[in-house]
């Protein structure tokens, strides 16, 4: 079952088209990996789909409901979380605060209560409410066995501690569908091999994830598909195996190591 | 002498109860507003025509003005908080001079011999400094723990979210144009309320006393004291209002030229953003569930109490 579709999407900037008549989707339940050259468009397309930024034209259907162009506050209250290829954390907050921001609407925010009566609620009841806050959120940070952590600012943990506490606060308003974007970008390969495990326990989870990545043996271990994008177009997706194998990628890669390395 | 001090006292209180509303505006939410002179002037006016065109008393013209003034930041907010930094500070900058302005042409003489303010039947006349500055001081006492309570709720957490980083809020779910125009719309509000008492104190409305100069000192105290901070914001009401009588308290209100203040606010800012930009006491740092926090300590043995009432179950 597809839990996410993108149809015809495309988003120009001035005369560049980052991403160009796009149709990705994503089955539920499995791992999706989106790779291409950089400036191929991945981070746009992402953008686009969280609500972060509008696209030109298409249209993204979620859980068989139209989302384009909803703002991305509301985008991410229906089940879509992700993170920042350049890590977007409350550097001045505290660890475990950073992950109580991501819980914003599980704890004290009701859809059966007008918001008012609930704003009204949430401020009389405010240390209830933090409490009950700070346990979720420390059931989270026990997830990613970061609890030593919590009382340090986010700002100071090293780089892949950072990555990881980025998807901790995703993880915590317990989305349908969550997308990483570089979540290994900068990590040392015994930080990279601790990812792919989290990964795979969130997939236990039952969240759907869609990752943009770099290095192609994390992305050929742990997705179940690939898509590829390739100046701002779509040029395959399938199977690792498959991708691993197409023409087109492969070109598409050894054109870059000529113009990058 | 103690007269000076009194009015600093008096002073120091009303500008603690506008910062307190620039802190929820720029130290929370990290909206860059300079128009608090405007809200001050609606408060001072509202307050003024209530009580003396109206026959209100003072207690009803308090909510009156509060709402007034949340109304105009309402009005004021809609179009502008979607700018950013410098724009959205030049673009209130603009708009607290327009309120004046408008103020100005209303009634350009202001208002004089507005009735007093009485509790219980006692009249507050502006010679009792005293029983002003208890009564000022109880308000600053109250609007702080009612933005100290705010700022330690979810509704602070989220303003805390949008000053840190708007992408990254919106992406937490939420709202960030809600919570940009609530924190206005308080903020404001406080100033109303700041301009209220300065109307039952003077028992005048003159409006040549609602000037930029006045926004940039509301800015000055809420930098100074330190950004997102309750406590920090009322210290520095107390050091604004200081430096304000120097001359009159040293005496040498002959030597010093009254400008010479507005120089001094301008250096604090500059020495502040180069020495400390985070304030004299910085932030206030929450770190919920820190066992190290006095909060939590107090937190921790209320818990114990109630599981040892409560037989053991958590
Ligand atoms: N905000 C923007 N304004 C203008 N051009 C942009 C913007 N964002 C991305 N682009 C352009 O879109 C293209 C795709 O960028 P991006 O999505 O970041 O690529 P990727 O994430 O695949 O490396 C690039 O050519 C980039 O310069
Ligand atoms: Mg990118």
């Amino acid at each position: 079952m597809r839990i996410l579709e993108t149809e015809h999407l495309t988003r120009e900037f001035g005369g560049v088209i980052a991403v160009n008549d796009v149709d990705f989707h994503v089955e539920k339940g499995l791992v999706t990996g989106l790779i291409g050259p950089n400036g191929a468009g991945k981070t746009t397309l992402f953008n686009q789909i969280t609500g972060v930024d509008k696209p030109t034209s298409g249209r993204i259907i979620f859980d068989g409901r139209d989302i384009t162009g909803l703002p991305a506050w509301k985008i991410s209250r229906l089940g879509i979380a992700r993170t920042f290829q350049n890590i977007r954390l409350y550097k001045e907050l505290t660890v475990v605060e950073n992950v109580m921001m991501g819980l914003h609407f599980k704890v004290g925010s009701d859809p059966f209560r007008h918001r008012f009566q609930q704003a009204v609620k949430s401020y009389i009841f405010a240390s209830r409410e933090n409490r009950e806050v700070y346990r979720r959120a420390m059931e989270w940070l026990s997830f990613f066995e970061m609890e030593e952590h919590a009382q340090d600012f986010a700002g100071s943990l090293p780089y892949g501690k950072q990555r990881e506490l980025e998807i901790a606060r995703a993880l915590a308003a317990e989305p349908k569908l969550l997308f990483l974007d570089e979540p290994a970008a900068g990590m040392n390969p015994s930080e990279t091999a601790h990812l792919m495990q989290v990964v795979a326990k969130i997939r236990q989870l039952g969240v759907t994830v869609v990752l943009i990545e770099h290095d192609m043996k994390l992305v050929m271990n742990i997705c179940d598909s690939i898509t590829v994008l390739n100046f701002g177009v779509k040029i395959a997706e399938g199977t690792p195996n498959e991708i691993k194998h197409d023409k087109g990628v492969i070109e598409a890669y050894l054109g870059r190591e000529e113009e990058d390395e | 002498m103690l007269n000076f001090f009194q009015l600093i006292l008096i002073y120091a209180g009303i500008y603690a109860l506008m910062a307190i509303g620039q802190n929820c505006i720029t130290g929370y939410t990290g909206m860059l507003s300079l128009c608090h002179a405007g809200f001050f002037c609606i408060g001072s006016y509202a307050t003024a025509i209530m009580c003396k065109t109206f026959g209100l008393s003072f207690w009803l013209s308090l909510p009156v003005a509060a709402i007034a003034t949340g109304l105009v930041g309402l009005l004021i907010g809609i179009p502008t908080l979607r700018l950013k930094g410098d724009y959205l500070c030049i673009a209130t900058l603009g708009l607290g001079e327009i309120i004046r302005n408008i103020a100005t042409n209303v009634n350009p003489v202001g208002y004089n011999s507005i009735p007093r303010a009485s509790l219980f039947g006692y009249q507050f006349a502006s010679r009792n400094k005293l029983a002003f500055i208890v009564l000022i001081w109880v308000f600053v006492l109250i609007f702080y723990i009612l933005f100290q309570q705010l700022a330690h709720s979810r509704i602070g957490r989220a303003m805390i979210a949008v000053r840190e980083d708007e992408v990254a809020a919106q992406s937490n779910g939420i709202n960030v144009t809600k919570y940009k125009i609530s924190s206005f719309v308080l903020g404001a509000a406080m100033g109303g309320i700041a301009g209220c008492m300065q109307t039952a104190y003077t028992l005048t409305v003159q409006p040549g006393s609602y000037t930029f100069m006045v926004s940039v000192m509301v800015l000055c105290t809420v930098v100074l004291g330190g950004m997102g901070n309750g406590k920090a914001v009322i210290l520095g009401a107390f050091i604004i209002q200081f430096i304000s009588y120097l001359p009159q308290l040293t005496g040498l209100t002959n030597v010093i030229p009254a400008q010479a203040k507005q120089m001094i606010y301008g250096l604090l800012l500059v020495v502040m953003m180069l020495w400390r930009p985070q304030g004299i006491l910085g932030r206030d740092r929450f770190r919920y569930g820190d066992p190290r926090t006095r909060r939590e300590k107090i937190a921790a043995f209320f818990r114990r109490e109630g599981r040892n009432a409560e037989g053991g179950a958590v």
